[in-house]
């Protein structure tokens, strides 16, 4: 990295700057030395869910590389992650580990939801036994569209991830201010989960078409 | 000198307090393939019992099978086995066929050969890529695994436009013909292959580290084998000389000439099932070759309509799959859709005799052989 580059961050005339680096001295901000360092090594979590993981392995591989970006680092323990890929369908059976797992991740942490079925369902969302999108139970930074995605919208799904790492500030860092971001885990009863959804993260959106006084003779017309 | 790792229940007998350790591996473990969960009780580092959970991953693909119409199924058939979508594909379109009756032209049925073997190759050279990760090489095998999976890859999205779920089959034949220069294009990976296979086996055949982690790790013998309905490579490795591309000769297999590798059955360890699928490549390639060199010109699909409705039967197609006998069974009831649709898996059958192999070995074993095993649970679960 060049200092250029360190000292981006902060309004310094040229002449200063120089004489400063000459002593040996940068001066930068601190968000922006926290940012960089974070977004450069962005340790993933070894997390297989299904079609998904192996195009999440493949963008790990020579062709693509994950590591020029400096994610190569995949962790198989989440107290070692920074960043969870969910790739792929999350059943009803799977999300309470899900949670569980994103619970036990340190903060600073981020997630990016792979492909439709981590989204919302996908192509099995008619399914029983499908959960119609991880969003409802755990906070989304990144969603990446796709049956599966190509290994290169993993990368670019990185690079958004990156972008956003960039304009984060100390002062509201959950990692500083919360600490560690835990979410109460789903119940799987058999059939369902319980609750449907965390109302912390997620509410079900509005219908646009939902007319609230609607009298009954309409209704009997349209279904005529 | 080596000391006997302690017996628990020799521990007991001197009036100290032990217990089993019960441990759950999965379903968030690297080694575990995907979402599968062993309950897993050990005395020391020996397994003693053995409970394998799954349906971590189970996706309905049945039920939404038989709320749409015949042709609508064929995508989700891609996303069973993840690794094999051409296969998966053939043999829903095998059993689907057995209901209309429809001919398959010639040029689709080689070209249909082509992308099974092409398929074969990518789910054996990165199924021994995961084994040899299991056994703790990260990284290169996997890596040269990757690369020529890639190049297949490419061969199928030329094709069929997408890199894993292909969707390229149709009844009667295939969706649309291969794209000008295609089939030169495969000849040279075709003919560059072996050379791989060659620096591959150089890697990997003898190195001390895998002779010594694998062979006599995960007996499966014969009887076992057979009894318990295993097919595919993992059975030919405890010795049944069994393929369907011999047994049925599905398609237009009986045009070709190649070997089918089998052991002589002694062991039927993790060695074997790792030497059958190298050996299966080779033969794989040669088939291919055969294919590409015969190819003809002509029509890729039969005349049939897109919706059907097949008189009241029951169909059952099966193919010899890169893991084992893919079957789907099919009850039609005069609808467009299916009353009954099954899938016999390979992967959930050859599951089943995970516990028998793994009684009384490591638990460090227990990992590789089902890295062995090859599953994948999109097929599993289902």
């Amino acid at each position: 990295m060049t200092t250029e580059n360190l000292n981006a961050g902060m309004d310094l005339d040229d002449t200063t700057r120089s004489e400063l680096e000459r002593a040996g001295v940068i001066v930068s901000k601190v968000d922006f030395l926290y940012n960089w360092a974070r977004g450069g090594s962005v340790w993933p979590l070894t997390f297989g869910l299904a079609c998904c993981a192996i195009e999440m392995i493949a963008s790990a591989t020579s062709r693509f590389d994950i590591s020029r970006f400096g994610s190569e680092v995949f962790r198989p323990t989440p107290r070692q992650a920074d960043l969870m890929i969910v790739s792929g369908t999350v059943t009803k059976k799977m999300a309470p580990q899900v949670v569980r797992i994103y619970n036990q991740m340190p903060e600073p942490k981020w997630v990016i939801a792979m492909g439709a079925c981590a989204i919302s369902g996908g192509p099995f969302k008619q399914g029983y036994n499908v959960l119609k999108g991880i969003d409802r139970y755990i906070p989304v930074d990144v969603y990446l569209p796709g049956c599966p995605p190509r290994p290169e919208a993993v990368l670019q799904s990185l690079n958004y991830l990156q972008e956003k790492i960039r304009g984060m500030k100390i002062e509201d860092d959950p990692a500083f201010t919360k600490g560690r971001r835990q979410y109460p885990v789903p119940r799987f009863t058999g059939t369902d989960l319980e609750p449907p959804f965390n109302p912390e993260v997620w509410s079900p959106p509005e219908n646009p078409n939902a007319q609230p006084d609607e009298p009954c003779e309409s209704k009997e017309e349209a279904s005529v | 000198m080596t000391t006997a790792a302690p017996n628990y229940e020799l521990l007991q007998q001197e009036g100290l307090e032990t217990s089993l350790l019960e441990i759950s591996m999965g379903p968030h473990h690297p080694s575990t393939h995907g979402v599968f969960r062993m309950d897993v009780k050990l005395d020391g580092e020996t397994v003693v019992e053995l409970r394998p959970v799954f349906g971590y991953l189970h996706r309905n693909h049945e039920k939404l099978a038989e709320n749409m119409t015949y042709l609508s199924s064929m995508p989700f058939t891609d996303r069973l086995d993840y690794f094999n979508s051409m296969t998966n594909n053939w043999a829903y379109a095998l059993a689907a066929e057995k209901l209309i009756e429809v001919e398959v032209p010639e040029r689709a049925e080689y070209l249909r050969v082509i992308m099974a073997e092409l398929t074969r190759l990518v789910n054996h050279v990165t199924l021994v890529g995961f084994f040899v990760n299991d056994l703790g090489a990260l990284g290169t095998p996997l890596m040269y695994a990757f690369r020529e999976r890639e190049k297949i890859l490419d061969l199928f999205e030329q094709a069929s436009g997408a890199r894993m779920m292909c969707n390229y089959f149709r009844f009667g034949g295939l969706r649309n013909d291969v794209p000008e220069g295609w089939l030169d294009r495969t000849r040279e990976l075709v003919d560059r292959f072996p050379a791989f296979l060659d620096e591959y086996e150089q890697l990997l055949c003898e190195n001390e580290i895998i002779l010594s982690r694998t062979q006599g790790v995960g007996n499966l013998s014969r009887e076992l084998a057979v009894n318990a309905g295993i097919t595919g490579p993992m059975l030919r490795a405890s010795g049944v000389n069994y393929d369907l591309r011999k047994v049925d000769a599905y398609g237009i297999y009986d045009r070709f000439k190649f070997r089918v590798p089998y052991t002589d059955g002694d062991t039927g360890d993790c060695y074997d099932r790792f030497m059958i699928r190298m050996l299966e490549m080779r033969e794989s390639v040669a088939i291919l070759k055969q294919a590409l060199a015969d190819i003809p010109e002509g029509d890729i699909i039969g005349k049939v309509s897109k919706v059907f409705k097949p008189k009241p039967a029951e169909a059952y197609g099966r193919i010899e799959g890169p893991k084992g006998e893919l079957g789907f069974y099919l009850i039609a009831d005069g609808t467009t859709k299916p009353y009954r649709y099954r899938v016999r898996p390979p992967s959930l059958i050859n599951l089943t005799v995970l516990r028998d192999m793994c009684l009384g070995g490591k638990i460090a074993d227990a990992c590789i052989i089902l890295g062995s095993i090859d599953i994948v649970l999109g097929e599993v679960d289902r």
